[in-house]
């Protein structure tokens, strides 16, 4: 139970394309992340997949079934809102058992869901409550046990740690992760904040556009970013991206010095280099300028610029003696580099 | 109470005031107390008359409370007699009134009745006292249809606001919560018909009653009533602002449109649906021109009806129409006293009045 395929779905809001094509198949048990940049996609390929909207082409199906014209109540799938949508003027007991009384459900299985979903969320002494006097946290746990009460094919979770404060999105990570776990249940997870998706997520699906741009396991997204988009989004702070043209063997940046590229093509391209992947070193072929550096304690954001203008981003290990103005050198090994041909693809060594 | 007189009286005073009274006090002072005078006046007025004696009423110049002449029982005489202060040569004394005779009154003093005494009328003033005439009230209650007509008003009230709050709530939620062509049309129209009056389409509708048999019935006038354009515009603007999450979130929950109507959209609107509450039970218990129009046997009369017999072609009993005056605005007057909260809130919210 649980496996999802998506078949060249599209979506149109009168001439605006917002869906080009999305073809994906969710393994059972698997916990996808779409992440994207605002007014990608993503939310509206869920908010189809949940069945709330339809799909303008394309087909929808769960376990092989397909449910493209099916409700959304009778897909068998529960959503967590980012607002949580729960219903203020219901208890929190009421509010998950709305869901289950619809369903005809006796009483006595309706309450045993409840217990259960309440011990595993630790909510129980809040079931008399209602939403407006719990707080941001506990109220996704109830969003999130209004879902799991209703033992779903799959749970679809649109941004649901968005609302919440820093720390508490970290707790509320862990949980969920550790949720996903215990339930053995699929689960897709709508976010823009890629450290959330990386965290989490046992494949990331990377959309910009309406259109898939990778997906895969989050370790092979940062190893491997298909193209220059994925590279700049995964990873924190981002890769650096500098345009150059290679001319035998040698790339020239724009702004910045020749690096020699052993069997690179002739032609424009782009040098992506993890900011993690810089080191300092005496006589190191990147000279630049430190602009700005932020101590984090473990390590330093070092933000420079080459002596041809062009920004670089270092991450250094420790807390090295670096102020404004400082003119500094840095290596990398030649393994460490993503190398994009001109239309932005990754050319494979 | 002191706290209470101190919130009353307090001023800006401060510099350029002139012994404590800055000009925006003045003004203020005298902005909020003709207000309360304008406001009140006539509904003290109002309940003070509706105590007066009919003769009281008939009075030039009017006094503000009412009074009754006070009467003695004389020994020698089978009815009390009314009592009056003379003044003259002879002092000042009272005397009771035997009968008048043209400008000279033939008078006893109570405690000696035995000697009649005549008095000029310009030299007396009937001795009266604060008196309530509170037969006003009771003559109604016992010989006037007074409960019928009660009864009759409290069901055309209470039906017609049910049917106005079930409704409106239905087409709101349709016109706030649906997308489907013509939305827009349909809500304009509906607010097009604010601008016709009831003396407009009086006869049409009078036709339409009496075509369906609805003449001298309740329900014909609780049913042209209850669409509403105010209800129906107050609820769904309220709507628009209940987040459509919510209702996605019961559609996953296997909620039908009915229940996603009943249980969630109707229960959040509740704030709006008091407020209609409380306009449509003001509405239709003041109602008069209709069921004036519709009801023309006395056993279905409304009070506002029932209280035009009191007003015939040469006799108006004023004393009796300022009483059941006073008693039927009581339900209305608890309803603002209590709910009040909820009707600022939904003028506040509405942009209505």
């Amino acid at each position: 139970m649980g496996q999802l395929d998506l078949h060249g779905i599209t979506k149109s809001f009168g001439t605006v394309d917002v869906l080009k094509g999305i073809d994906l198949t969710v393994q059972k048990g698997e916990l996808v992340v779409f992440v994207g940049p605002s007014g990608c996609g993503k939310s509206t390929l869920l908010r189809m997949i949940a069945g709330l909207d339809q799909p303008t082409g394309g087909r929808i199906e769960i376990d092989g079934r397909d449910v493209t014209a099916v409700s959304a109540a009778d897909r068998g799938l529960a959503m967590v809102f980012q607002s949580y949508a729960l219903y203020p003027h219901m208890t929190v007991r009421a509010n998950m058992a709305f869901g289950l009384q619809n369903t005809r459900m006796p009483k006595a299985e309706v309450e045993a869901r409840i217990a259960d979903a309440a011990r595993m969320l630790e909510i129980e002494p809040l079931l008399e409550r209602r939403p407006g006097q719990l707080s941001g946290g506990q109220r996704q746990r109830v969003a999130i046990g209004r879902a799991i009460v209703r033992r779903p094919t799959a749970f679809l979770l649109d941004e649901p740690l968005s609302n919440l404060d820093a720390e508490l999105r970290v707790t509320m990570r862990a949980e969920l992760s550790a949720l996903h776990a215990r339930l053995g249940a699929t689960m897709i997870h709508v976010t823009h904040d890629q450290v959330e998706a990386m965290t989490m997520a046992d494949r990331i699906v990377v959309l910009r556009a309406g259109r898939i741009e990778q997906v895969d396991t989050p370790l092979n997204l940062y190893n491997a970013p298909a193209n220059l988009f994925v590279a700049g989004f995964i990873g924190a702070p981002g890769m650096n991206l500098w345009a150059g043209k290679a001319v035998g063997g040698r790339v020239q940046l724009d702004g910045g010095p020749e690096i020699s590229l052993p069997g690179a093509a002739d032609g424009p391209m782009t040098i992506g280099l993890r900011p993690q992947h810089l080191r300092l070193a005496q006589n190191g072929p990147l000279r630049a300028t430190v602009a700005l550096t932020e101590a984090l304690g473990s390590e330093t954001v070092v933000h420079c610029a080459f002596d041809g203008g062009a920004p670089v981003l270092a991450v250094i290990p420790g807390q090295p003696p670096l102020k404004r103005g400082d003119a500094i050198a840095m290596d990398f090994d030649a393994a460490s580099l993503h190398v994009f041909d001109g239309t932005g693809q990754r050319v494979t060594a | 109470m002191t706290r209470a007189l101190a919130f009353l009286t307090r001023r800006r005073g401060g510099p350029g005031s002139i012994g404590g009274w800055h000009w925006t006090d003045v003004v203020t002072f005298f902005w909020l107390g003709g207000g309360l005078i304008l406001m009140f006046g006539p509904a003290l007025w109002l309940i003070l008359s509706s105590f007066k004696s009919p003769a009281q009423l008939a009075e030039f110049p009017p006094s503000a409370l009412p009074y009754e002449a006070r009467t003695a029982v004389v020994e020698g005489y089978d009815r009390p007699l009314p009592l009056y202060v003379v003044q003259d040569e002879a002092g000042t004394r009272t005397l009771a009134e035997v009968r008048r005779v043209g400008t000279v009154a033939q008078m006893v003093d109570p405690a000696n009745p035995g000697e009649i005494q005549k008095v000029n009328i310009a030299n007396r003033t009937p001795d009266r006292e604060v008196g309530f005439a509170v037969e006003n009230y009771t003559e109604p209650f016992l010989h006037f249809d007074f409960l019928l007509y009660l009864q009759n008003s409290v069901f055309v009230t209470t039906v017609a606001t049910l049917i106005t709050l079930l409704t409106n709530s239905m087409a709101a939620f349709a016109l706030s919560k649906y997308q489907f062509p013509g939305r827009a049309v349909v809500m304009l129209v509906v607010l097009a018909t604010l601008m016709i009056p009831l003396s407009v389409i009086l006869v049409p509708l009078y036709s339409i009653i009496s075509g369906l048999g609805l003449f001298n019935s309740l329900w014909g006038v609780i049913l042209p009533t209850v669409a509403t354009p105010t209800g129906i515009f107050l609820l769904r603007q309220y709507m628009l602002t209940i987040p459509d999450e919510l209702l996605e979130a019961a559609r996953m929950d296997h909620a039908s449109e009915w229940q996603i109507y009943w249980r969630i959209v109707l229960p959040l609107t509740a704030p709006a649906l008091a407020v209609l509450a409380i306009f449509s039970v003001v509405w239709r218990w003041n109602d008069f021109l209709w069921p004036l129009v519709v009801l023309s046997r006395k056993e279905v009369y409304t009070l506002q009806v029932g209280l035009n017999t009191y007003a015939g072609e040469l006799n108006v009993q004023w004393h009796f129409i300022l009483a059941m005056t006073v008693v039927t605005m009581i339900p209305v007057v608890l309803v603002f006293i209590f709910l009040q909260r909820f009707i600022t809130a939904g003028i506040a919210g509405s942009g209505l009045k």
